[in-house]
């Protein structure tokens, strides 16, 4: 096939009537332009929401749940053991939090293909003493450089450095909320109860901030060996061991392993935080919705301007046809004016969509909530253009594709005798 | 035999609408190599209706129709496109340039088309034929600056890039005044005379039809000389 003559064509009937090539050109450059910038700036927002909870969420969490004891005696006796047995007022039984031969348990993890990596951490409730006033509150006994780089700690301690923990014996980070009601400043002392009545006195080092203003109200962190000394356990006391995967995809399932493993209870976290995900998907939904039909919109123009142009060059069509050019051909030429107002329009939405988010990228976005966010957030993911730009093309060719089969089917007879 | 360009033989055409209407009556004659032949008629005597069922433009017809030996019938819209444009020219009443490009290209299209010779090729030839016609000086021209008679020379020339077996024109001079039309007689008689180019022309110009070598004159869908 003759490409070059089909194209030759396209592009002298484009440039004839570019103002109205550039009308359509335009609109399919916005509407790629809006749907870049939506996707990128939700996608952004999503991420960033996510990453409040998720990534301070362990994939799995192995710990030792309060609830009563799934072996019942009647279930072992021989008379009724088999029998599916009903009883009333059953208790949660008084078992340890601690999670039972932690040492053995972890080093089997941390041999596991599939983990990234694990954090032990003690979860200790106590009273802040503030005068006559006890808080309610909780100390998470943590190792800081795992939980780091794990769990992005260090990210979240908006004053003071996290790594003061380690250094200064009897040191506690506080959230910023508790240390707002405690009115501690780095440096201060505050004085805690245990559970069991004990007092301890811990230095304050840093303040955190999570983003979550009730989690910050109550929380506070202090390294392992702190904690188990307030609690007065041994230095193998852990309540809970965080594992970060490196597929998170593979959470559920791996929680149900470890149960059988060792004995304990394991979360995963599309159990722990299932109303994030679809939060995160409707969102994404409602961004695609919106660009795509952005981008019909823009097919319904490319269509109309092509029906314009066909009725306009009835003449041209069948005179082309007279010639010796076939119903394809004129498709063709067709296919490609429709195809090159994509391509343009699309490649220039593209570039303006890039700058569209990188200019709301340099908005200030400053919440007292999210310490470490300043501007508003955007992702800049390679597969928005992609989507972007394959969309282009594929609604420029359907709104091209029934004008140019209108023009193929065009009969020479007919225009060149109706004259 | 192998002079035979063109033949037609017991062609029928009918109309449908409002109602069924026969056309063309059983059509048979042949054109040879080198004839200029005019069919002339009354206003809807079927003339024109002949001129596209010859083109096979319209496939809707009842009977043979061999252009250079080859049977029309049963071949397909894209097999038809290619014989119209290696066999055939066509000058309509109307010149049917296209506005959009220069006087030269539109005289280059369909040898484009045909994708025979290289692009620098064709336009020497398309260059060539507007020499020929007297209008070289116009090629860089586009379309629509031209005067009614040049444009006719113009397509004239475009039906003749590629060589074609025959020339088929429906009114070429039609809607021209008289010194053009003589013009564009005069053309087709030196290409039919020097050139050897057959012709058939469709016309209903009786001085035009006196000139030519050979009438076919038809009446009620029928040849009657």
């Amino acid at each position: 096939m003759n490409y070059k003559l089909i194209f030759n064509i396209a592009k002298s009937l484009l440039l004839a009537r570019w103002k109205q090539t550039l009308v359509a050109a335009i609109g399919v450059t916005f509407s790629i332009t809006m749907f870049i910038t939506l996707l990128s700036f939700m996608t952004g927002l999503n991420d960033l929401l996510d990453g409040l909870i998720l990534n301070r969420t362990p994939h799995v969490r192995l710990f030792n749940d309060i609830k009563p004891n799934k072996h019942q005696p009647i279930n072992s006796t021989v008379t009724y053991g088999k029998d599916y047995n009903f009883i009333n007022s059953i208790k949660s039984s008084s078992s340890r939090q601690e999670i039972y031969n932690s040492g053995a348990i972890m080093e089997s993890l941390s041999k596991d293909a599939n983990v990234m990596g694990l954090a032990p951490k003690i979860i200790a409730p106590v009273f802040f003493n503030d005068g006559s006033i006890d808080i309610t509150g909780v100390i998470n006994g943590i190792d800081v450089e795992e939980e780091s780089r794990l769990l992005h700690f260090n990210e979240y301690v908006t004053s003071g450095n996290p790594l003061d923990l380690k250094n200064v014996s009897n040191s506690i980070i506080l959230g910023k909320g508790l240390a707002g009601k405690l009115i501690a400043n780095i440096g201060d002392v505050v004085q805690i109860t245990t559970s069991k009545g004990e007092r301890f006195q811990l230095k304050v080092v840093g303040f955190f901030q999570s983003g979550l203003l009730e989690f910050d109200k109550t929380q506070s962190f202090a390294t392992l060996g702190t904690v188990q000394k307030i609690l007065g356990k041994p230095n193998s006391y852990i309540t809970d061991i965080q594992v970060k995967l490196y597929d998170i995809k593979k959470a559920p399932a791996l929680a149900r392993e470890y149960t059988q493993l060792y004995g304990a209870d394991a979360e995963d976290i599309q159990t722990a935080n299932s109303q994030f995900e679809t939060g995160s998907f409707v969102r994404s939904l409602i961004s695609y919705a919106v660009g795509i039909t952005l981008l019909v919109v823009a097919g319904f123009g490319i269509y109309n301007i092509l029906n314009m142009m066909i009725y306009e060059k009835m003449d041209s069509i069948a005179i082309l046809k007279a010639t010796g050019f076939s119903g394809t051909d004129v498709k063709r030429i067709f296919l490609v004016i429709a195809l090159t107002i994509g391509l343009f329009g699309g490649t220039l939405g593209l570039a303006f969509g890039f700058l569209l988010s990188s200019v709301i990228d340099q908005i200030p976005f400053n919440t007292a909530a999210l310490p470490t966010v300043t501007t508003y957030p955007i992702n800049y993911n390679p597969v928005f253009y992609l989507i972007g730009s394959s969309f282009s093309l594929i609604t420029t060719y359907l709104a091209g594709f029934f004008p140019a089969r209108k023009a193929s089917k065009v009969d020479p007879v007919i225009i060149i005798r109706g004259k | 035999m192998s002079d035979i360009i063109l033949e037609a033989r017991g062609i029928c055409k009918y109309f449908y609408d409002p109602v069924k209407v026969k056309v063309l009556n059983e059509i048979n004659f042949s054109i040879n190599k080198g004839d200029f032949v005019a069919v002339t008629g009354k206003s809807g005597c079927g003339k024109s209706t002949l001129l596209y069922i010859l083109s096979t433009m319209d496939t809707d017809y009842e009977g043979e129709l061999l252009i250079d030996g080859e049977l029309m019938k049963g071949k397909k819209e894209k097999q038809l496109a290619r014989i119209r444009n290696e066999k055939i020219g066509f000058v309509f009443q109307f010149h049917y340039l296209l506005n959009e490009f220069s006087v030269l290209k539109n005289v280059m299209l369909p040898g484009l088309k045909l994708g025979k010779y290289s692009d620098t090729e064709v336009a020497d030839r398309a260059m060539e034929k507007l020499k020929m016609l007297g209008i070289e000086n116009l090629g860089m021209k586009k379309a629509n600056q031209l005067s009614g008679g040049e444009k006719q020379r113009v397509a004239i020339a475009r039906a003749l890039i590629n060589d074609p077996l025959i020339i088929m024109g429906d009114e070429p001079t039609g809607n021209l005044d008289k010194k053009n039309s003589e013009i564009v007689f005069d053309i087709f008689k030196e290409l039919a005379e020097r050139y050897k180019q057959t012709l058939l022309i469709v016309t209903h110009d009786q001085g035009f039809a006196a000139n030519t070598h050979r009438i076919i004159e038809m009446e009620d869908g029928k040849i009657i000389k």
